[in-house]
């Protein structure tokens, strides 16, 4: 964490920037299968988990991924991590191209990019205490001074005393210490960028909002970028500058988190914030249902992939044409709208 | 990087303010205390089953046999105590002494005149070396290649598992009897072909646990804190698998030992050692059992039920403690 030169390279480029990123798993794969495929002479089929995603983080800001479930927030945000190597598209570290980083880059990158994990009774291995879970990123990565830096990222995460929780193994700690444990890990190698996949769905809903001023206060101190992944908007309004709705594997809506939440445009946006209940009294909705399931991404659908469920279906063009992300002429914010029913204020029509 | 804009909370540590030399953790002797609370936790949790103990006390009663063989075996196993008309076997065994007053022999002899106790205190010896070793081996060769198996996948876990399938494909005693047949009946012989077809159920149970640890978020998140393959097998996986190689070593000694005593009984024992696998086929060679010396067939009998039964008691009580809902 101490190369001093050449903050020209990181203070031009966004800390991270993502284009037409892909991620498509085979399905059936296993010998018998791709044998039977052989014979038939059939294709692979493909789950278009992630299919086409571009957006930029600065640093210091905050992104909220939302969508129902299966729609590729977890995905996407494993790649942004290099859990998985994209199929296709770019990713930006700092101006440097995540897929062709050699060994050195790769290594400055695992330092400074940590992910949190959904369930806390899963992200901490079961037979590691505290101590060793917290030191492991200070080994792998040479950083000295290990106690030091673990008492101070767990007192960081309010584990207090620290020294009390040094020998304890997770099933010892309640689900909150956990992740508060999981945090302080992703903390502890001082990282400029976090993914955190829906970081308090799991825990009782009494110990949310400890978590929650936690990732805040984390996100102020370290000045940290985060991409935080939820199904549950209010939660996403409360903590990003930003939001990126989510749909089959795109990204449909994306703009200020309070433009979109305040004034939605995307039909699916729309029905999505409908969905949720909103906790504030005086912004009356009627509340809709969304209507249908979410395909598993397998066959997508031609044209715009949500008309099967569009309450605002316009004709032909929206299963013939798939309409591309962009800024619209009706809106004057820097939202950007991938839907038939705006006049794009570019060049097509 | 621009660590500049960026107050981090880690600065005065890194800039050497706090006293780090006694601050340090002593990592080799924290490690050893929470190994040792570790193994004495197993340790209670197995020993908590009485017939897991009595299981335990009868390994170490045989351990104990074995090692001190010479000293508990009144005679050499393979020393002729009388000779026969030049030289040639001769079938005047004697009876054991509890039996006949004449007899000096606890257990009496074999019909070609050797002491039968002193050769089941040394066929403890061949039982206690095949069943440990082939454990150890089994089990560490089972675990390294189910890890290496569901932590990689793809082509190397598709190789590696057609390889178990097509031992699989053949049955333990038999291609034990062939493959000694062919090598030769000696002890280490018997061993490697245990061994060779022995490993493929521990692989394949380990790589199975692998397959879904691998996927498991505390392996993710020792990944993007950029871990070797070598570091999440070792660290993340093989300590989470490693009760299940142990269960699996534990059966390992009682199909071992119970292999041996099969490849010996049909005669492919080896010449040179004894085993009390050894002593039933010499036993049937000379029908014992016809001639009612039960003395020298039921003892090595009994013998191999103890061991057997409590190498499979011993992993059934580790079962029982790593999968609570056999309890
Ligand atoms: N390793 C994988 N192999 C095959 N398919 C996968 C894999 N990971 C995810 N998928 C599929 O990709 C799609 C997107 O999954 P993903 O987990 O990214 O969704 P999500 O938006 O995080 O959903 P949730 O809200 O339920 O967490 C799903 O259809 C899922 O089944
Ligand atoms: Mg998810």
């Amino acid at each position: 964490m101490s190369d001093t030169g050449a903050p020209d390279v990181s203070d031009e480029n966004p800390l991270l920037r993502v284009e037409g990123l892909q991620k498509h798993f085979q399905i059936n794969e296993g010998l018998i299968s791709s044998l039977l495929r052989a014979t038939m002479g059939k294709e692979a089929d493909y789950v278009h988990a992630v299919d086409g995603v571009s957006f930029e983080l600065e640093r210091g800001e905050t992104l909220g991924l939302a969508g129902e479930s299966g729609c590729g927030k977890t995905t996407t945000g494993m790649s942004l991590v290099k859990l998985h190597e994209p199929t296709d598209g770019r990713i930006e570290f700092r101006g440097m191209d995540l897929t062709e980083s050699d060994d050195e880059e790769l290594d400055e990158f695992r330092q400074n990019a940590q992910m949190i994990f959904q369930d806390p009774f899963e992200s901490l291995n079961p037979r590691m205490t505290v101590y060793d879970t917290l030191a492991e990123p200070l080994r792998i990565h040479d950083i000295e001074n290990e106690t030091a830096r673990i008492r101070r990222a767990l007192e960081f995460a309010e584990l207090q005393p620290p020294d009390h929780y040094f020998d304890q193994y997770p099933h010892e700690l309640s689900g909150g210490q956990r992740q508060r444990v999981a945090i302080a890990r992703a903390l502890v190698l001082d990282p400029d960028f976090i993914v955190a996949d829906e970081p308090v769905s799991m825990l009782d809903v009494s110990l949310r909002a400890g978590v929650l001023s936690l990732m805040e206060r984390m996100t102020e101190e370290f000045n940290l970028s985060v991409v935080y992944i939820s199904h549950d908007l209010s939660l996403l309004r409360h903590m990003c500058d930003r939001l990126a709705i989510m749909y089959m594997g795109e990204i449909v809506e994306k703009g200020a988190t309070e433009d979109i939440i305040e004034n939605p445009q995307h039909p699916y946006t729309r029905s999505l914030i409908n969905a949720v209940p909103v906790p504030d009294p005086d912004v009356g909705r009627e509340r809709v249902e969304l209507a249908g399931e979410v395909g598993d991404a397998i066959d997508v659908p031609s044209g715009c992939r949500f008309h099967g469920r569009c309450s605002e279906y316009i004709g032909d063009i929206c299963e013939t044409d798939s309409p591309s992300l962009e800024q619209k002429a009706e809106f004057d914010d820097d939202r950007e709208v991938s839907c038939h029913l705006y006049d794009s204020c570019g060049k097509q029509s | 990087m621009a660590t500049q804009d960026k107050s981090s909370i880690f600065a005065d540590i890194d800039e050497g303010e706090v006293d780090q030399e006694d601050e340090n953790v002593d990592r080799w002797r924290r490690n050893l205390r929470l190994w040792r609370e570790t193994l004495a936790k197993q340790w209670r949790m197995l020993t908590d089953d009485l017939m897991v103990r009595l299981a335990m006390i009868t390994i170490a009663f045989f351990m104990i046999v074995a090692v001190f063989a010479p000293f508990i075996a009144p005679r050499g196993p393979l020393t002729r105590q009388y000779e026969g008309d030049a030289g040639i076997i001769i079938a005047d065994w004697v009876e054991p002494s509890f039996l006949s007053s004449e007899s000096e022999y606890l257990l009496g002899t074999t019909a070609e005149g050797f002491d039968i106790f002193s050769q089941l205190v040394y066929g403890s010896r061949a039982a206690l070396l095949v069943g440990l070793v082939a454990a150890v081996f089994t089990a560490g060769i089972g675990t390294l290649v189910g890890l290496t198996a569901g932590y990689y996948g793809g082509k190397i876990d598709d190789t590696l598992m057609r390889i178990v399938d097509f031992l699989y494909g053949m049955p333990l005693l038999p291609t034990v009897i062939i493959l000694v047949a062919l090598m030769g009946p000696s002890l280490w012989n018997i061993l490697f072909a245990i061994i060779v077809l022995q490993w493929r159920s521990t692989a394949r149970v380990i790589r199975s646990q692998a397959l879904s640890l691998r996927e498991r978020p505390f392996v993710k998140a020792a990944q993007v804190a950029g871990a070797s393959d070598w570091h999440i097998i070792s660290r993340h996986l093989a300590p989470n698998v490693l009760p299940l190689s142990f269960l699996y070593g534990a059966f390992a000694i009682a199909w071992a030992i119970l292999a041996e005593a099969g490849v010996s009984f049909i005669g492919l024992g080896d010449p040179n050692t004894v085993s009390w696998g050894t002593m039933l086929q010499s036993s049937r060679a000379y029908s014992a059992l016809d001639f009612g010396a039960w003395w020298w067939f039921i003892p090595p009998g009994i013998c191999i039920g103890l061991v057997v039964i409590s190498g499979f008691l011993i992993g059934r009580g580790y079962e029982e403690i790593t999968n609570p809902e056999l309890r």
